[in-house]
Formats: structure tokens, sequence, C-alpha cells
């Protein structure tokens, strides 16, 4: 690790100040950043950790959704979201391990959009919003590819604010090493439609499978999905753990497990 | 029931409560005065020309004291090999120079560079940063059999070619086990791939050196398995030191696995910079660091043949392997594909005929060596899937081949040169049977396929050959050291023992088990005994452990060194009751004389050897001490039945161990608790191997699994609840304990029971598939289900 200043501001506008400084990083739980650093892979000047902001923690109902704070941890939606939304409890409980958990948050994988984390496949299909210090970006626009995300110089996810289904299920299929997932599917109902988000299976990071939403839309049953040709093996990862076509096929065997979970 | 306390019972270990407190001291706790911090730069290509490194402005950096250079060691030695094999021509291997510092080459990423060494790691850190390598890069040489191609990169310019040796075994077998293929009835082929692993002990590779100028001392705290035989292997072939300038010390290692049992270049660098500095440096791996400089282990290719005649008999077997070496010859590497896999290529069977092929081979990867079990498992693996694919083949079950052709008398001479003294192989496959409710099976799997998943059983017998011995032998077959072990058995006044012993316990639980044997020898409570290891300044000359040889040799000797302490201490009890040393008997920590009431206590006659007031003083010598040598008349054979149950998900591959069980013969054992968990250990590292870890490089030379991010290791919840039994017991012919050894057996025994339950699950769900590589990971299961080629590795 190299040397940086670290500030621990208590507002969003004393965050976005800390911000400024030239090579200054935000940190929100730092499971990705910290290994990075560690390995000296990153030299920020300056770190700004976001998880003393209250104003960016806790969720709450919103509407007919569920605003949860962007420095909210896994554990915490995990243990808030179990009656109101149990998909994502179910997801957020099952990323990483308990010090992963403890520490990690949903703003912070949402804006590194790590190509194979959970938390972009349940935010992209359950319609999510991604609140930052200065906008609203509905999440089909946020997820931009690998590492990749709508997010400016600078700018902090504050909030992420997701629409409830009438039912959804996270189907995960983890990388023996990692943990993380090799494919997972999130698949959630709404009265006028179905989505279905990928994860883990892209070369350009999350993804929705709109075939697999336009046959659940007209029949909603895993037969539906049966009825579909995976989705093409060329644009997806391949390496150690698996072919692009075993991923394609993954991301049908997990999105008909998914709904048939529901 | 055992006697609390001693041989057979199940004593907790007295090392957990330091372990289990953090009280332990590891060689990072180790921290000396004046410390300075060394920090190695390591090669980022597999294989490069070193045209010059520019270390002016590291030397610059602030708490630099010095950046050293292969230039710094012209005149130090290279890390010694301790094992030179001959080739089936009569040639030696070749045996190139393994510089402490690459000299002219890099010729592996992470072969070492430079080292910075500094006040801070941190400054070190900095300063290596500031180091610039001129290296041009070279082809990496990757692929074993690409590598012998003719015109291919050689790995060592001034070597003939990649070839370390071509060993045949038993070379005069050879156009026989040809010919008796030829006229076979039935053969059956595989090729096969045993995959590289990386050890993994939870405790990383420290050194620390310090240096003495007042009495030219040196001392050299490191992580290892076998320190005498480090300050043996560094001392006299790299830095000139003699034994007694040169102390090593191991203290609280954090497993080894195989991997501590070399010497590495860190440790040979820390103690020359401790002198050439005239301060104390220490060196830590990093996680990292450990992925590309501890040694690897396995990574074998190999084709393997069987032949059968018209009833099923086997008849001969033949192997051609390709063995990496790496870029380097460690410590033991070239005995691992040779005598330690070559020699148990009979497994279990009365197979007549057999010849082993090996070529050894050096790439741009990581040194491979010994890794628990070393050459048993990939022999047993091959053996054992080629039996059961004879099985398929032939349409009969696989335990009845086997049945019918394990060996039933002993002593056993194999046609690959050793002799199994015991063994009851049909009992263990009995009892694995029993455990495995081999009866339900069927419908077990019935119930498997309602739920949509393939049910298969899958077993391995094996055979194990621990302590290996006797040193004339091993001399003969090129060993350059002995094998014995020595134990020191100090009593003291007060009747408390101090047992010094050559075996080094990083896990095994020697500081338990050791002091249960002499519990039972003496009779007195095994609180009063301490076992000490680990360092040469305390102990007589040691060989350390692996290859699971502690109790048989290392037990051995100190039994052998309790038995003269006991003859001694009855000489000066028969003294002290005034009666014929003949009629003396030692039970439950007293001497008595036979046949009457006189009697003595252990703590009277220890007294009485420190303060020889009333004493035999002309007939011997005050003190009670005395050192045993062990040098064992053969190997011990451990063999055992291995049965696993896999559940295979048919649309993802996934397969899930649903049970598994182990039947082993390990003889006699000291403590039950204990060889569970031995073997329970074992087994997490063979489902390791057979589910999920790959050590990957790809075509360039790099290692593609260098972290925990694609090198997958098992957890608890990728095993299931084991199912163990070592009631099996027929004890060792030739050492005083009866005792085989249990280590390695697990890592042994497992992959292959793995690997043949994953193929009857396939097969039986209709998948006509022979083998599949390991680790049987989901992605190779299902590709092996649906013919899709593998990703490129």
């Amino acid at each position: 690790m190299y040397d940086f200043e670290f500030e621990r501001p208590r507002s969003i506008a004393d965050a976005v100040k800390a911000l400024k400084t030239e090579e200054a990083i935000a940190f929100s739980g730092g499971q990705t950043l910290m290994p990075t650093m560690k390995q000296r892979l990153a030299m920020p000047s300056k770190v700004v950790s976001l998880t003393a902001i209250e104003e960016m923690r806790g969720v709450r109902q919103d509407g007919s959704g569920i605003w949860i704070g962007g420095a909210t941890t896994h554990a915490t939606v995990a243990r808030e979201t179990k009656d109101s939304y149990p998909a994502l409890s179910s997801l957020a409980a099952r990323i990483g391990d308990p010090a992963v958990r403890a520490r990690g948050t949903i703003g912070g994988s949402v804006a590194n959009n790590d190509p194979s984390a959970c938390y972009p496949a349940g935010v992209l299909a359950s319609r999510g919003v991604i609140v930052t210090d200065r906008r609203e970006i509905p999440a089909d626009d946020f997820f931009e590819g690998m590492f990749m995300t709508a997010l400016e110089e600078g700018e902090i996810v504050t909030a992420v604010k997701v629409e409830v289904p009438e039912t959804a299920h996270y189907a995960k299929f983890i990388q023996p090493a990692s943990r993380f997932p090799l494919t997972a599917v999130f698949v959630a109902k709404y009265g006028d439609g179905v989505r279905v988000a990928v994860t883990g299976a892209s070369e350009s990071g999350v993804f929705r499978w709109t075939e697999a939403e336009d046959a659940l839309s007209g029949d909603w049953s895993a037969d539906a999905v049966d009825g579909l040709s995976a989705p093409d093996g060329s644009d997806m990862i391949s390496d150690l753990h698996g072919t692009g076509d075993y991923r394609a096929h993954l991301v049908k065997v997990m999105t008909k497990r998914a709904v048939a979970a529901c | 029931m055992p006697k609390d306390g001693g041989i057979g019972a199940s004593t907790k270990r007295r090392e957990d409560v330091r372990f289990l407190s953090g009280t332990g001291q590891y060689t990072d706790d180790i921290n000396l005065h004046g410390q300075a911090h060394a920090y190695f730069l390591r090669s980022d290509v597999a294989h490069g020309t070193i045209n010059g490194i520019d270390t002016e402005a590291a030397e610059a950096m602030p708490g630099v004291l010095k950046v050293f250079t292969a230039k710094d060691f012209e005149g130090v030695g290279g890390v010694p090999c301790g094992w030179q094999v001959t080739d089936r021509f009569g040639e030696v291997m070749q045996e190139p120079k393994h510089p402490v510092l690459a000299e002219g080459r890099v010729r592996h990423v992470g072969d070492p560079i430079a080292v910075v060494v500094a006040e801070t790691l941190a400054q070190a850190r900095d300063a290596a940063e500031a180091i610039v390598p001129d290296i041009s890069d070279l082809p990496a040489v990757v692929d074993l059999k690409a590598a012998l191609e003719d015109g291919a990169q050689k790995v060592h310019e001034e070597l003939k070619s990649n070839l370390c040796y071509d060993w045949g075994f038993v070379e005069d077998n050879r156009d026989a086990v040809d010919e008796a293929i030829r006229n076979a009835h039935h053969v059956t082929t595989l090729e096969l791939r045993n995959n590289r692993l990386i050890a993994n002990p939870m405790e990383p590779r420290v050194a620390v050196g310090d240096y003495n100028r007042a009495n030219d001392e040196h001392t050299l705290y490191t992580t290892s398995q076998n320190p005498h035989v480090i300050r043996l292997l560094m001392g006299a072939f790299v830095l000139g030191i003699p034994e007694h300038k040169l102390r090593v010390v191991a203290p609280d290692v954090g497993g080894g696995f195989g991997a501590k049992i070399y010497h590495y270049a860190e440790e040979a660098f820390c103690t020359f910079a401790a002198k050439a500095l005239g301060r104390p440096v220490k060196w830590t791996s990093s996680r990292s660091e450990a992925f590309m400089s501890d040694a690897h282990g396995r990574d074998h290719v190999t084709k393997i043949e069987l032949a059968l005649d018209k009833d099923n008999n086997f008849t001969a077997l033949r192997t051609e392997t390709y063995a990496n070496m790496g870029a380097y010859l460690s410590t033991f590497a070239p005995s691992i594909p040779t005598w330690l896999h070559g020699t148990l290529m009979a497994g279990n069977y009365k197979t007549p005929l057999i010849y082993v092929n090996v070529k050894a081979v050096f790439t741009n990867t990581v040194p491979v060596d010994a890794y628990r079990g070393a050459g048993r498992p990939e022999a047993t693996y091959q053996l054992e899937r080629v039996v059961d694919q004879a099985a398929r083949e032939l349409g009969v079950s696989p335990i009845e081949l086997r049945r019918q052709n394990f060996i039933t008398e002993f002593p056993y001479a194999t046609p690959v040169a050793v002799e199994y003294d015991t063994g009851d192989y049909h009992a263990t496959m009995d009892k694995l049977l029993e455990m495995t409710d081999h009866a339900g099976f069927e419908a077990r799997a019935a119930e498997s396929k309602k739920n949509g998943k393939l049910r298969g059983f899958g077993l391995a017998h094996y055979i194990e050959a621990c302590g290996i011995a006797p040193s004339n032998l091993v001399g003969q077959l090129g060993a350059r050291a002995g094998l014995y072990e020595s134990a020191t058995v100090r009593v003291n006044a007060t009747g408390s023992i101090s047992v010094m012993t050559g075996s080094h316990s990083h896990g095994q639980g020697h500081e338990t088990t050791f002091a249960q044997v002499i519990s039972e020898m003496i009779g007195i409570d095994a609180n009063q005994v301490d076992i000490i290891h680990g360092d040469t300044g305390r102990g007589p000359m040691g060989m350390g452990t692996y290859g699971s040889r502690s109790i048989a040799v290392g037990g051995s000797a100190m039994v052998r060194a309790a038995e003269k302490v006991i003859n001694k201490a009855k000489k000066i009890a028969a003294h002290l009751m005034e009666a014929s040393e003949g009629d003396i008997e030692l039970k439950d920590g007293k001497f008595s004389v036979a046949g009457t009431d006189k009697e003595v206590a252990w703590g009277d006659v220890t007294l009485a050897a420190y303060v020889p007031h009333n004493y035999p003083l002309e007939d011997i010598e005050p003190g009670l001490e005395e050192t045993a040598f062990y040098d064992p008349a053969n190997f011990t054979y451990p063999s055992g039945a291995y049965g696993c149950e896999v559940e295979v998900d048919p649309e993802t591959g996934k397969v899930e161990i649903v049970g598994f069980a182990a039947a082993d013969d390990f003889g006699n054992v000291i403590n039950p608790m204990i060889v569970e968990g031995q073997v329970h250990g074992g087994l997490a590292q063979g489902i390791g191997q057979a589910l999920m870890e790959n050590c990957a490089y790809d075509a360039d030379g790099q290692l593609i699994s260098a972290s925990y991010m694609d090198y997958a290791m098992p957890r608890s919840s990728d095993l299931p609840m084991f199912k163990v039994d070592h009631s099996c017991v027929t004890p060792c012919t030739h050492n005083p304990l009866g005792v085989k050894g249990c280590g390695e057996a697990g890592a042994i025994g497992s992959p292959p029971a793995v690997v043949n339950a994953v193929l009857d699950a396939l097969n039986r769900g209709g998948h006509k598939v022979a083998h599949i590589d390991m680790p049987t990971s989901p992605a190779r299961v299902w590709a092996a289900m649906n013919k899709t080629p593998m990703a490129a590795e």
C-alpha cells in the first residue's frame, strides 16, 4: 500500500468537497479497493470514506419501492429487506462472507460494477434507480459495461431505489474459487412485465436477457424458458472456470431455476 | 481400554492450547533488535535474458541499506538438489545451477531478480519499484511434450535439452512388459493429467537471518519441516558455514504439506545478508509471493496401459509419464516421479510385469517438488483410474475386479523392487463396503434420479510407502542424505523427561503423541514429558518430517533411546534394591523386583542418577540421558479402501460429494483422534485436488491461478461429513511400535475415488465418458457430458 490521506466526512456535501482533490477516491466499504491498494495497483492521494454519512445509511419504504442508502452494508440490507423484498435480502445475504457483508455496501458495489458482482443484477432486474449527489440515473442507463458506469468524476452514489416486484428470485451459480457468480440470474415479475438480469457471464458486464423477459412476460413458467435457445456464447467470459458457451448455457439454466423458485 | 495418556488414548492435543489462544510462536513473531527488512523483486515474465539491472536510484531511496543482485552472490553456491537420479541409459540426470538470485536469465514468473534490504518493509518495497531491470523476453517453455521436441527453446542454455532424465523402471522388464501387452486378451488405456497444485499452508514462508560477530555464529529462523536438513544444505552447499557456526530454528510452523521441506533461496539470502550488513534481516512472504515461489506439487501427464487375460487377471502394466520439474530442481524434486512413484505402481495388485517410464522436464514454471503424498498420489490415481475403466470396459464389478487381483500373501515382493511386509486388503474393502452401506446404493441412486441428479459410487484402494529407508539403499538410488531419525531422551533429576526429536511437528501433534509413547513405556504421566523439536541447537542431527515418517522413524528412534534409558535405570534400581538387574521390572512408574514386594519409584531412581551418593559409580556413569539413531529396515506400507458417493447435477455439471468413507490400515495407532484428524485433512486436500484445485499457466508462462480469486481451495462446505475407520490393523513387522504412518493417506486414496464416482454417475446417466481430468469442475463435467471443448488454459 502507498501512503494516502484518509477522510471520513459526515455529510454528502463534505464528501463531494473532499473528492475534488486530485486523485481522491471514494471508499464505501473497500472490499474491492482495499485489496487493490494493498497490491499497489491503485495509488489514490486521498481516500474518502462514505460510511460515516448518516444520510447515506439505512433502508426505508419509498412509496411502492425501497430506498437503500448507498453506504448501507450488505448485512443491513439482508436484515432490513427480509420481509419487504425477500429476493433482494437473499442476494445480499449470499455476497461474500460475514466479514465482507459487514463492510461492503450497495453503493460501493454498483459504483464498481464488477462484471461478477451480485448487486448489479438485483438492481437492474428491480427497475432500480441510482441516486447520486447530483441526479437520478435509471439502472438501465447506469451500468455501461465491465467496471464502467454512468458516474462522472467525483460523483457519489448516495442511494439505490428499487421497485418491489410481485415475485422474484436470485439464482446464483458460484465460481468455485472466488465464490463470486460464475453466472447468476435475477428474475423479477411485475404486473406489467418480467425482468431478467444476468451477472457473471458477459464480457460487457450485467445485462438483461430480453428474449427471456419477452417469453416470461407472455408465459410466466420455467417451461417458457425451456423453449428458448441460450444467449450467444461468443460474447461471454471465457476463462479457467468455464467457456463462454458454458456460461451461456448457465444463463438459461439459472433463469429457469430462478423462475421455478419464485 | 488404553491407559489415560498412553498408547491408544485419544488425548487432546496439548499444542492446541497455544495455537488456539494466539500464543504460538511462529517465525514471523520473531523480531530481533536492529532487524532490517528484505523485499524480493521478482520476475513478471516467464523467461528472459537479463541485460542489466540498474539499482542506482533504488540504492539512494530513504532507508535503503543495500540492493543485492546476483553479482553479490558470485562466491556463493547454488541452491542444491538432494537427489541424483540415474536414467535408463546409466547417465546421471541433467542438473542445472539454481542460483540464489537469477543469474543472466529469469526462468519463471516469481524468479528473484534483486532484493532490497531497508529499515522498513515499506521502504524496501518503494525502493524495489525504483529498480530498473533490463530484460529481453525469450519464448516460454510451458508444455511438457513440446519442451522435448527438437529445436525447442531451452530453459537452461548450458544443458543438452529440457530433459532432466528419462527413467525406466524396472528397465530389465521393459521388453517382457511390451510383449505381455502385445499378447494380452484385453488392454485398457488411459491418458490423464495429475493436476498441478499449490500447497497453500496457512502460514506463508518466513526467514530471519541473524549473525553474531563476537563468535562468528549464524542463526536462521525459518518456516521449515526439517531445520537440520536446511542447516546441512545451506551450510555445506550454499554459504560454506560449518554446522557448529550455524543454528537453524523452525519454531511453530503453520502447516507445511511438503512445501516447507526444501531449502529455499530466501533462507540463504537472509543468512548471507545478515552477515553482509551486520543486521538481522527478515523476509515474510506475502500470499501472492507464495503462489509464485513456494514449490508446487504433482503436474504429471501420463499414459497408462493395463493388460488382462481372459479371466480378468492383471498380466502387465505399462506407464509413460512426463513429469514437470519447473525451472530448477527443488531439493527432492527428481525423486518424486521416480522412487516415490514408480515403486508404488503395483498398488494392491499382484500384476506380475510392470514397466514405468518417466521423462522429467524443465519448463519456465515454479519448481515442482513433493506435496502431501508426493509421487504416491500420482501412482495411485492412474492405477485406480485404469482399474476402474477396465472394469467398465469388461462389464465387471470394479470391486470384484480389484478383489480378484489383490495381493493376499505377505511378505510380497512386487516387480517394482519393494517388499510389502503386511496388509489385508480384503479386510479394508469389506470394512469400506459396510461403512458406505453399499447394499443400499441402488435405492439411493433411484432417489437421486427422482430429484434430477445422477448418483455415482467410486472407490479406490491404495498402498502407501512411508518412512523412506534404509539409508544404504536410498544412497544407491541417488539420495544425497541418510534417512534415519534421531532422538535424545533426557531424564531430569526429578523424573520429568525432555525428548529432543529430529522429527518436526507443524500440525501433526507430535508433542502429544510422542509423549504418549514415553508415558506408556515408563508409566509416568504424559504431562511429565516434553517433546522438543525444531532447533538444531537443542537436538541431535535430525532428518525432519515428510513422507509420513515421523512416528515410524522418529518415533522408533525415540523408543530406542527410551529403551536405553530404561535399561540404565534398571541397573540403578537393581543397585538401590540390592537385587539382580535381570529381576527388575518397570511398571506404572515403579521398579520392582520380580517375586518380591520390593519397589522403588521412577523419581527415586532418576534422583539417584543425578545425586549419585548411593550409586554403582564403578559400573555406570551418573546421569540419565541417551541418544539413539534409527535407520529403518524397510518402508512401512499403510493401505486402505476409500469410497466416495457423488451427485452430479446434469444441467450444470456440478459435483456434490454426498458421502465419503475411508477404511485405513495404519498398523498400530498411538492417538486415534489425531489419526482421524490427519485423515480428515488429507481427504480435504485430495478432494480439493479432485474437484477444485488447479494451478494453471497460460502459453506465455503466466500463472493464471495466482490468487484465491482463481485458485479454488476446498472449504468445509465443499466437503461431506467423513466416515473414518482404522480398525483394520496389520502391524508393521519391522519397527518397534508396529506403526505405519497416516499423514498422507487421505490425499493419496481420495482423488481416484472421487473421479471414479463422477464417472460412475455419468455412465449410469448414459454418458459414455471414459475419463475427465482433475479438477472435475462443473465446467469440465458439463463439457464432458456435452463434448464441448474446455477453455484454453
